[in-house]
């Protein structure tokens, strides 16, 4: 998507040069994302596609891991063109997952109850994250950082001291209560509610992640390019202080981001809840850069004020076929992270050209 | 409008103090409809303390601002904005990676629809920027464009003609051009003459004389937070405004100073420029 092309109404005007296709798309921010996937995909297809790559298992599998990390992105890439990071993300997982199972599985609470507080928690995490930020005027890279660890702490502090464990499973639940049941049939019991159902129904051949991913993507590239709000987060990104100065409310922009980043870490931590049947205290590890590095390689700016929904999309598959595409090409997958690391700094240099050319070409 | 005789905006006695520093010691100043007021004076002189009190970032510690004749206090910069007073700020409100229509309407866009539908009205944006821009006198070329991509200039016209557009009646424009070239600095002026035409009270703030002098009507001048006092046009010579501007007796001091450098070095050259032991006579009392 991004900001659509000319309207025809310019379109007679003889200074307006006659922009080939190729130079449009090259000064778009997704432009690298999008090729980058286009080249993984037809590599993988060539050394794995009889190894599973392009089989529905295959398929279904590097979907799924490029919809968990695609969901975290998605925040993150608002945020970062708000101009500001949240490296709590991964914590908040690890929290969220707990703060839904822990109250289910040792006070029998009902699940839309858990789900409820669960969502309320990472409003108010976001809310505090935002207005710390807000009010030294600190880096969000500071602040954020600090409750990466304060959340991960809390989170196994508070499930040591009420459970004894650092992991809480449906399956114990299961076993006082109704007997022994296996793994298996104990996740039946929080999928068969109606509201676990929204975090675990299968369509068309595809887990509930990757529906949630097209959903929420959807949501946050209208909401990004079609409404005010949207102009807002590229303004307060872009330049704050001439922001506020256009009636922008800045604070409150930053906050609702906030939300947003541990809203989606929250529901990424209800799908593998529900998903795996289980939530883990160490769950999350190191998903706040991988959430940052799906926005950067999106060709979202991270100083702020420029970037797109659509290549964090492709950001993250990029990310979950080459991560998926080395495992089922049964190479070493030690590797990976190297290739990660090249591909991120591939994606800075690469997105600087882009912005070079959008503020200066012509 | 406010027709006629009565001010559209007013500062009455205007105090501004920050701790112990007082940035404004009773500033009065007032501006009509279809006028440009100057408001010149060195670095320091208090021209953007003064802005800020205009534009609704703070209130004056004493004081009053009138709006058409009755006193107002604003709330924020957004209520200021909303009661018709149009800053277009030194550091521009202008998002150099957002396009030229996403950034005229910046704060204030266009919406269709109802409810949770309601969104942000694209094809109006880039109608109206581009239309809005013609009645400046500026072509643009593609409403998406980048106003990084813009001369300074240029950039200077989205932030006037938006401010026009949206009903301004008081225009406050500081500093605009502070950091163009000679014919930028024209467009620029050009521009303002426009929005005077149209009926706006202008406030422009400069510390160039040259620039301020050609387009303006009248012209108030600062220095070291006091009002040194308001003058028409007819009344003063370029020469007084910028006299009056540093203080004459400091551009006298400064004149002299600059002739004995000259006759130090006319004298240097006299006696050959070789190893001689100056003696005092270019002694620069500083």
């Amino acid at each position: 998507m991004g900001p659509p092309a000319s309207s025809s109404s310019t379109s007679s005007d003889e200074r307006l040069r006659r922009v080939g296709f190729v130079s449009r798309f090259l000064s778009r921010p997704e432009t690298g994302a999008v090729a980058g996937a286009l080249v993984i995909f037809t590599f993988f297809s060539i050394v794995a596609g009889d190894k599973g790559f392009l089989e529905p298992l295959g398929i279904r599998t590097w979907l799924q891991v490029s919809a968990q990390l695609g969901i975290i992105g998605l925040g993150a890439t608002l945020l970062m063109i708000g101009g500001q990071f949240d490296l709590s993300v991964g914590s908040m997982i690890a929290a969220a997952g707990m703060m839904f199972l822990m109250p289910v599985v040792h006070f029998g609470w009902p699940i839309w109850l858990a789900l409820l507080v669960t969502f309320l928690f990472a409003g108010l995490v976001g809310l505090i994250n935002g207005t710390i930020v807000n009010r030294t005027g600190l880096p969000s890279f500071i602040v954020t950082l600090a409750f990466l660890y304060v959340l991960r702490g809390l989170t196994l502090g508070v499930t040591r001291a009420v459970t004894g464990t650092t992991q809480v499973s449906v399956r114990s639940f299961i076993g006082t209560v109704e007997g022994v049941v296996t793994g298996a049939d104990a996740r039946a019991v929080l999928k068969d509610n109606v509201f676990g159902q929204l975090f675990s129904f299968e369509f068309l051949g595809l887990p509930a992640s990757v529906w949630w991913w097209v959903g929420l993507t959807i949501v946050a590239s209208y909401v990004l390019l079609r409404t005010s709000f949207g102009n807002w987060i590229f303004a307060v990104g872009g330049n704050p202080e001439a922001a506020r100065n256009s009636g922008v409310p800045v604070e409150f922009v930053r906050v609702v981001l906030f939300m947003g980043t541990a809203t989606c870490a929250t529901i990424l931590a209800l799908l593998q809840v529900f998903d795996l049947g289980s939530a883990d205290v160490t769950r999350g590890m190191l998903k706040e850069f991988e959430a940052i590095i799906v926005a950067v390689i999106g060709g979202t700016l991270l100083t702020g004020g420029y970037g797109t929904v659509v290549g964090a999309v492709f950001g993250a598959l990029i990310f979950g076929m080459t991560s998926q595409g080395i495992f089922i090409a049964r190479w070493n997958t030690d590797w990976f992270r190297v290739f990660l690391g090249a591909l991120l700094l591939v994606a800075v240099i690469f997105n600087n050209y882009i912005r070079k050319r959008a503020t200066e070409a012509k | 409008m406010a027709g006629d005789g009565t001010p559209v905006v007013e500062l009455r006695d205007i105090v501004k103090t920050f701790g112990r520093v007082v940035a404004l010691s009773g500033v009065s100043m007032s501006v009509r409809a279809g006028e440009v007021m100057c408001l010149l004076g060195d670095n320091g002189a208090g021209k953007s303390t003064l802005i800020k009190i205009l534009s609704g970032v703070f209130p004056p510690t004493k004081g009053e601002v009138r709006l058409r004749g009755e006193p107002v206090t604003f709330a924020s910069p957004r209520d200021a904005q909303q009661r018709g007073i149009a800053t277009v700020h030194q550091h521009l409100a202008i998002q150099p990676l957002m396009s030229v229509s996403r950034n005229f309407f910046l704060g204030r866009e266009p919406t269709i629809g109802w409810g949770p539908l309601k969104r942000f009205d694209v094809g109006t944006a880039r109608r109206v920027a581009v239309e809005e821009m013609a009645r400046m006198g500026i072509d643009i070329r593609d409403p998406d464009q980048a106003v990084g991509t813009m001369s300074g200039g240029e950039r200077q016209c989205v932030a006037i003609s938006r401010a026009v557009y949206f009903g301004a009646e008081v225009l406050i424009l500081d500093e605009p051009t502070a950091a163009l070239g000679v014919r930028q600095a024209g467009t620029v002026l050009r521009y303002v003459a426009q929005a005077r035409a149209r009926g706006l009270a202008v406030i422009l703030i400069t510390h160039n004389v040259h620039h301020a002098y050609p387009v303006g009507d009248a012209f108030t001048i600062l220095r070291r937070g006091s009002s040194y006092g308001t003058f028409r046009k007819s009344d003063v010579s370029r020469e007084e405004v910028l006299g009056m501007m540093s203080g004459t007796e400091e551009l006298d001091a400064l004149e002299s100073e600059l002739e004995e450098f000259a006759r130090s070095d006319r004298d240097e050259a006299a006696r050959g420029g070789g190893g001689g032991a100056r003696t005092g006579g270019g002694g620069v009392t500083g």
